[in-house]
């Protein structure tokens, strides 16, 4: 049964027998040029920013460096990631269902309106008219950031709106068309979530931006500022959850790319993804645990998730991931000891490297620094000072960005139809940018720890620090300058596969190290992952000695109340 | 990556089904640990707010400096407030206004609030952190444990000048 008249045109992919309707590839290619732009601009900005705070080399004015802030803020935290996350809408509803995408002219729309808002944010923050960082806390805004900047983030948000609103209604018009049969894949289960949780992201974010909008064209007087940050965090923090459930999703998708196999146990992976639904967005109160006005019960609430339900979720997936790659590599003869497996996964093709690194700063750096510091009286030590941005560095670009830069190398043959170049570089970039950005995550966090504000142009002006501050800003610095050669290896593999070369069609998946096919005997016997246990029990062990760590010493400071 | 093969709802792995159980104890530990430091712990957040305007605390703020100031630096009052009483600072862009002084050992009621936009009050190097949002009062309820001069830095970004925003206080034996 077919919901509407219109016809769609598909090829059909050699490597996956997946059909792939034309229009919907083509808005993945356009949102994720899009994503690599925002990017790279965020990149030039963030190399600069990161050697201005190392104090030794002090690169730029204070002027340049808050307006660089605003610049690298709202690129990476919003536009690459969102972006490359329509990208990947597209593909899970269309391309993993076999379906068509209905109404391309939607995309196309979203896709506009998504561009216009971009340009108008990146046009006031980099000529100086919106330095209010990515937060642009009320009432900094009110004579510092033009309407255009407001104007701009909103459309960018709608737009974004538009497009979920159309993945839903693929995944919907697959369903009833019978495109797959079953339940969805997990992938794009994953993707379902997101995009829940982007549309009452989207909407808070409309909520909070909305009034200072009206305010800076003259049409009301006042905005709360408390008022504003509860709104705004409500779509800054799940913005990135929203990345959080994608990034989860992309982890199982190239899992199952590099190494095979298939989830251990689909009931708790989804569980697990229902959990992030349920909970997550509570976690945005992290950022208002040391404001005026909310009670202890409010705070601890949601910064708790509802009892770390949130983190539990993420813990499953922690234990899933790596068991599903223990269970097909065991089946496939790789059974001595705990850990032979492991030392046979594919380390030398880009995705696997990226997924493994990914998963390790995600969780052993920005997870566990983040539950730590979003505990309600820890983060008298720690708001707003460089630990914050240290940990969701590693959170955001170490996981997330990392994820999707693994992500990409697949994209290229598979959707783009180009012949990935520069293998060797594709082979080390994950393992170098995870290097660099575990050192900016580390140098800032040991940073916050010494009391380092975040968002500060020079920390020598105002008081004498001792020098291992001066030592953990100069990690940042070099852990800048490692991961931005990293980026510029990545940029170099995309830009050069894409722009240069004849098309040609896939061959296989594995661009490096391809795997031997589980054996089709092995499938459904009965594997323990053991190996995988042990890794977890010792990630909990390492997570319970810095939360309790941070126990002791909130224990040694002044008396406040 | 593809829809389940047949009913993949199965009974789940016995290692999983441990590791789940463990998580989740987990995570009733670090919820039980905020209520019970909030009743035995000495570092609890402060949550007494009032409602205020910056020219009604604008003057709070300057009469508490009059009826207590004992000296002055660099053309900023130092005040000294009564042990187990109230103390008021506002923050405004680049400043933080008066210069404190007070008694190891001695609890205070200090009231922060902004004349301008958001500011953070950062004491260093104890590294206590606070949000100070105009037209809302924050009593931090504050016993300080160590004698010295600390310094308090301005950690919310408040505009091209932010990083030399800082204030002072000092805390006598």
């Amino acid at each position: 049964m077919t919901l509407t008249s219109e016809r769609a045109e598909y090829r059909v992919c050699p490597v996956t027998q997946f059909k792939v309707d034309l229009q919907s590839e083509a808005l993945i290619k356009v949102n994720a040029v899009a994503a690599v732009v925002a990017l790279t601009i965020g990149g030039i900005a963030a190399i600069l920013i990161a050697l201005t705070r190392w104090e030794a080399v002090g690169l730029l004015p204070p002027e340049w460096f808050y307006r660089l802030l605003t610049v690298h803020g709202t690129n990476m935290l919003i536009f690459w990631i969102v972006f490359f996350e329509m990208a990947g809408l597209y593909f899970g509803a269309t391309i993993l269902l076999d379906a068509r995408l209905p109404k391309p002219a939607v995309g196309w729309l979203a896709f506009g309106l998504m561009v216009v808002g971009a340009l108008f944010v990146e046009i006031t923050a980099l000529t100086g008219n919106s330095t209010v960082m990515f937060t642009a806390y009320e009432p900094l805004g009110s004579n510092e950031a033009s309407p255009l900047f407001y104007l701009g983030l909103i459309l960018f948000a709608v737009g974004a709106l538009v497009a979920v609103g159309l993945f839903f209604a693929t995944v919907v018009m697959a369903r009833v068309e019978k495109t797959y049969e079953g339940s969805l894949p997990l992938v794009t289960y994953g993707l379902v979530v997101a995009a829940i949780i982007a549309t009452y992201t989207l909407l808070s974010g409309a909520v909070a931006l909305v009034p200072p909008f009206l305010r800076t064209i003259g049409i009301i007087e006042h905005v709360d500022p408390a008022f504003y940050r509860n709104f705004f965090w409500s779509f800054g923090h799940p913005a990135q959850q929203i990345n959080l459930a994608a990034m989860v999703a992309i982890w199982y998708a190239m899992g199952v790319m590099t190494v095979g196999g298939s989830p251990v146990s689909e009931k708790l992976s989804r569980f697990a993804f229902i959990l992030y639904v349920l909970f997550i967005n509570l976690g945005s109160a992290h950022h208002l645990l040391v404001d005026p006005g909310l009670s202890f019960g409010f705070k601890t609430f949601n910064t708790s998730y509802g009892m770390y339900l949130a983190v539990l979720g993420s813990m499953i997936h922690a234990f899933s991931i790596p068991a599903m790659l223990e269970v097909a590599q065991r089946r496939r003869g790789f059974t001595n000891g705990l850990f032979e497996w492991l030392r046979k996964l594919p380390w030398r093709e880009p995705g696997f490297a990226a997924l493994a690194v990914s998963m390790f700063v995600f969780g052993w750096i920005g997870g566990v620094t983040g539950v730590t510091m979003g505990t309600e009286q820890i983060d008298m030590v720690a708001h707003n000072t460089l630990r914050v941005p240290g940990h969701f560095h590693a959170a955001v670009v170490g996981g997330t960005t990392l994820a999707f830069m693994g992500f990409t190398y697949y994209v290229i043959p598979l959707v783009f139809r180009k012949r990935v170049k520069f293998l060797k570089l594709a082979t080390w970039q994950p393992y170098l940018f995870g290097l660099g950005i575990s050192l900016v995550a580390v140098g800032m966090i040991t940073a916050g720890i010494q009391g380092v504000p975040r968002r500060t142009a020079d920390i020598d002006v105002v008081r004498e620090v001792p020098g291992t501050v001066h030592l953990s800003l100069a990690v940042v610095g070099i852990g800048a300058l490692i991961a931005f050669t990293a980026l510029c290896m990545y940029l170099a593999v995309v830009l050069a596969s894409v722009f240069t070369g004849p098309r040609v069609e896939a061959t296989s998946l594995a661009l490096v190290q391809p795997m031997e096919p589980v054996p089709a005997a092995a499938e459904g016997s009965h594997v323990a992952p053991k190996g995988t246990f042990v890794i977890v029990l010792v990630f909990l062990a390492f997570f319970a000695a810095f939360y309790l760590a941070n126990w002791w010493m909130l224990g040694r400071t002044w008396f406040v109340s | 990556m593809y829809p389940p093969a047949e009913v993949w709802w199965r009974p789940i792995d016995r290692l999983e089904r441990s590791w789940v159980i463990i998580a989740f104890v987990w995570a009733l530990v670090l919820t039980a640990m905020m209520p019970l430091w909030f009743v035995v712990g000495k570092q609890n957040v402060p949550v007494t707010t009032y409602r205020t305007t910056p020219e009604r605390f604008r003057e709070t703020v300057e009469a508490f400096a009059a009826e207590h100031q004992v000296g002055e630096r660099a053309g900023i009052p130092v005040v000294a407030p009564p042990p187990g009483g109230d103390a008021y600072v506002y923050a405004q862009r680049f400043s933080f206004y008066p210069i404190l002084q007070l008694e190891k050992g001695e609890e205070y009621r200090i009231h922060v609030s902004s004349l301008d936009v958001q500011h953070g009050f950062s004491i260093q190097p104890v590294n206590l952190n606070f949000q100070i949002v105009p037209t809302y009062e924050y009593v931090i309820t504050l016993t300080p444990t160590e004698s010295g001069e600390f310094q308090v830095v301005c950690n919310e970004y408040c505009g091209l000048g932010h990083h030399v925003m800082t204030g002072t206080i000092l805390v006598n034996e």
